[in-house]
């Protein structure tokens, strides 16, 4: 029959088939990524239920105790290498699998995390009454509450069915007090502070000198003056926070844990409370809405492994767009003058390709570039200029890495990305176009100025939005040239001039790393690294998605001719 | 600048310059429209002097041209492709020096000035010759910036100015009762007749002395066509026309004059009538009678 004739295929059609699968094959990977990366970074922030989990009789006990309770975080085989020869030869398999459970209270236990072979569970209970506790320091704690001791000596039993509610309003107390004292802290004993470090330069700087001048005598006076001024001014404030602090022990929760132990706590150490295993739908959605909004809105705590990342996703944004304030006009004049002004020839053409080699050259090494001209020679001119009081004192200020230096190394880098595309697209301006303006008596620069850089906008923003996701997610360069795993302030901040360029900054490229790869618990961490990146990777989507409006916007109004 | 030095008198050194046209005071009508030539307009409005022309070193276009094309009237280029109709049309206002390596010979006047006079900035000449192109090319701006562009370029601010400019060069284009009521759309939002329309206003809103049209119908349907070559009947009045069109009946239908090129040589010019009824040159009547070409 005609239509199953074998011999009729065209030559060729067969390796379509290729094609597909190449696509098919880069579909899935990106897919398997991002799902994943997505599944694990939105669990993070779901309650999870609490189990309680009896062992087995002879099984090795947990702290002397045969129940142990934790979140259930997965089952995994045990390593072949740690079986014993019995558990081997053992028909159940579940004898070779292990359990990880989240056991928190990490000042107690030492760990957040402790394995269980599956084998030696007995028994495994969600019990009610169980509280999952956030704490400034040492993670959660997974306890069951006994009473609450309140400052005026009353005891709240937790089976009184006022203690939740008595819990909660505490809870209020502390954190708007927390705040308070963050207020207080951060803010004005902040800007005393920044005032304070410049006098003790300033004084530091006029005592080096052996033998003073009479003017130098009274400049030093008045800097101490100032600086008792200060200090008077700092007391206080300080006596004040501290009074607020110690207020944060008035009430104490008295606890147990599932090995039996009972501990006593301030209040004041909590940041937030649930109850895992009495939770409905919607007070999961609550919490889970909570704890994501916290995490971009907090400052970290204990090594960034607890808290938010608000410092990190502040600072890459802030990194990226002045990044692209900087490769913007850079890309887009060298590619005018590329395009429209230089005789093409061979030069010009070397030029081209060594633009283009340029953005395959590892990130580290422009790091390394940014390290020795901006930061050494630029910011050290700069130092050696503006401030030689501080250069001289060996306290550096644009001589050191800071936000800005990260910025225009970046943009160095990403520069060939936006010189590419902006050239293609002056390129793709009709020859039409052109020569009806000249003919209309504008000079060449009009004609661009007017007609074609606007009409190649749309392409000029394609390179850009390439450009920041490049740059929004690289961390090499940006270890030499200012990112710090923990930043004492904002690049942005309240005190004069408010946008500190040479601050160091945190990233959250860089916050991965520092989770990951350098933090004491790994293991513990790995929540948060998914979250993070999670987080990086919807930074670069949204700010993507922010240059590709205005790119459809600009598209929509110099829509090419329909013929 | 040069084109703004007054224009000479009409006299009859003009006349004796004119080496190649022979032109005739009394004149057969060709076309009922075309009116008598006023006698104070130049004849030689512009000179095209012993011109040569090449792509680069070597190729040559343009063959040892003489022509004068004269004030306020429409001539028509003819020729089968490539015999450098458009190439002579584009070097009037220079628009072939934005091509790399081409080089030219001789010289081209406008009203007794050369177009090469190294003191003559090719802007100051391009703002006094109009021109249009054969695929319509409105900016992507709308319909009222596109018109004013060369007032724009200038540095013209003047609202009223501007307003003024853009109702006149769209009065003049046939243009401004179709589009009065949405002046600030896209340019994109019009037909293609109204399009090619809208690039004659723009090229006449800096009331330029010469008005270049290279091909301007060929993308335009015939009632488009119509419109133009209406059009153009009426801009004769204000402006120097010159048009290169591979429509016969187009050149026979609105020109005065008529120019047949050949292999980049000028083979014959002359009044449109005689060059269409009565040819000197057996080329141009086996091309106008549609035997090759």
């Amino acid at each position: 029959m005609f239509a199953s004739s074998q011999k009729d295929r065209p030559p060729g059609e067969m390796f379509v088939w290729f094609t597909s699968m190449g696509l098919a094959v880069g579909l899935l990977m990106i897919v398997g990524l991002l799902g994943f990366i997505v599944w694990n970074g939105v669990a993070v922030f779901w309650p999870k239920p609490v189990a309680e989990i009896r062992l087995k009789e002879g099984a090795p006990l947990f702290r002397g105790s045969a129940s142990v309770m934790g979140v259930i975080t997965k089952q995994q085989p045990i390593d072949v290498r740690n079986l014993t020869p019995e558990q081997i030869a053992h028909p159940d398999p579940l004898v070779r699998m292990e359990k990880q459970l989240f056991v928190g209270n990490r000042n107690i236990y030492g760990a957040s995390y402790v394995y269980f072979n599956a084998g030696d569970i007995e028994s495994v209970q969600y019990p009610e009454g169980v509280l999952n506790i956030e704490r400034m320091e040492w993670g959660n704690a997974l306890v069951f509450p006994i009473a609450l001791e309140l400052k005026d000596g009353t005891r709240i039993e937790a089976s009184d069915p006022a203690f939740p509610g008595r819990f909660s309003e505490i809870m209020v107390e502390v954190n708007k007090r927390r705040a308070a004292i963050t207020r207080i802290e951060k803010g004005k004993i902040g800007k005393i502070n920044h005032r304070m470090r410049d006098l003790q330069l300033d004084e530091r700087y006029l005592v080096r000198n052996k033998t003073l001048s009479p003017a130098q005598q009274a400049d030093l006076e008045e800097t101490r003056e100032r600086i008792r001024q200060l200090q008077a001014a700092y007391e206080p404030l300080a006596a004040e926070a501290l009074k607020m602090r110690e207020r944060q022990n008035d009430h104490h929760l008295l606890f147990r844990l599932a090995t039996g132990e009972e501990r006593r706590q301030a209040m004041g150490d909590f940041v937030h409370h649930f109850w895992p295993n009495q939770m409905n739908t919607f007070h999961k959605i609550g919490q889970f809405l909570h704890h994501g909004k916290e995490f971009l809105i907090a400052y970290p705590r204990e090594a960034n492994t607890e808290g938010g990342i608000f410092p990190s996703l502040f600072g890459t944004v802030v990194m990226t767009l002045l990044m692209s304030l900087a490769v913007t006009p850079f890309g887009v004049l060298a590619a005018i003058y590329l395009r429209e002004y230089a005789k093409q020839g061979p030069f010009v053409r070397a030029v081209r390709i060594a633009v283009n080699n340029l953005a395959g050259v590892p990130s580290i090494v422009f790091g390394i570039f940014g390290l020795g001209f901006f930061v050494y020679f630029m910011g050290g001119n700069i130092d050696r200029i503006f401030f030689p009081r501080n250069v001289e004192l060996g306290v550096p200020t644009f001589g050191t890495g800071g936000v800005l230096w990260a910025s225009l190394t970046l943009a160095l880098m990403t520069v060939p990305v936006v010189i590419v595309s902006t050239e293609e697209a002056l390129a793709a301006v009709s020859r039409g176009v052109r020569q009806g303006a000249l003919a209309c008596g504008a000079s060449k620069w009009q004609t661009i100025q007017t007609l074609v850089l606007p009409a190649s906008a749309p392409g000029i923003l394609t390179g850009l939005i390439l450009a920041m996701a490049r740059g929004a997610g690289e961390v090499a360069p940006l270890i030499l040239v200012g990112v710090v795993a923990l930043a004492p302030s904002l690049p942005v901040d309240s005190i004069f001039p408010f946008i500190h360029l040479e601050r160091k900054f945190m990233h959250l490229g860089f916050h991965i790393y520092d989770l990951g790869f350098q933090s004491p618990d790994s293991e513990a961490a790995m929540p948060m690294v998914f979250a993070t990146t999670l987080v990086l990777i919807l930074l670069v989507v949204v700010l993507n998605l922010g240059a590709i409006l205005i790119r459809n916007h600009l598209k929509r109004k110099y829509m090419a001719s329909a013929f | 600048m040069i084109m703004t030095a007054p224009m000479p008198e009409p006299t009859a050194k003009a006349e004796t310059r004119d080496r190649v046209a022979n032109p005739l005071p009394g004149r057969v009508e060709f076309n009922a429209t075309k009116a008598v030539p006023d006698p104070s307009l130049r004849m030689d409005y512009i000179r095209v002097s012993n011109f040569n022309f090449f792509y680069d070193q070597t190729a040559q276009v343009l063959f040892d041209l003489n022509m004068d094309i004269p004030e306020r009237q429409v001539t028509a280029f003819i020729g089968p492709s490539g015999c450098g109709k458009s190439t002579l049309l584009r070097n009037i206002n220079r628009m072939n020096d934005l091509i790399d390596g081409v080089r030219h010979e001789g010289d081209i006047l406008i009203n007794g000035h050369s177009i090469y006079d190294p003191y003559l900035e090719v802007i100051s000449l391009r703002k006094r010759i109009g021109m249009v192109f054969q695929k319509s090319n409105p900016f992507p701006k709308s319909i009222y910036e596109n018109v004013i562009y060369s007032l724009r370029v200038a540095g013209r601010k003047k609202k009223s100015e501007l307003d003024d400019t853009v109702e006149r060069s769209l009065r003049g284009a046939a243009l401004w009762g179709e589009v009065k009521d949405r002046l600030h759309d896209s340019a994109f939002s019009l037909s293609g007749g109204q399009m090619q329309r809208l690039c004659i206003a723009r090229a006449i809103a800096n009331r330029p002395e010469i008005l270049l049209m290279d091909e301007p119908c060929s993308a335009l349907d015939p009632i488009a066509t119509g419109k133009i070559e209406e059009l153009i009947h009426e801009l004769k009045a204000s402006y120097t026309i010159v048009i290169v069109t591979h429509n016969m009946q187009q050149a026979a239908r609105v020109s005065d004059r008529t120019a047949f090129f050949y292999l980049g040589r000028l083979v014959e010019y002359d009044e449109t009538q005689k060059v269409f009824m009565n040819p000197a040159n057996p080329q141009t009547e086996a091309y106008v009678s549609g035997r090759f070409g």
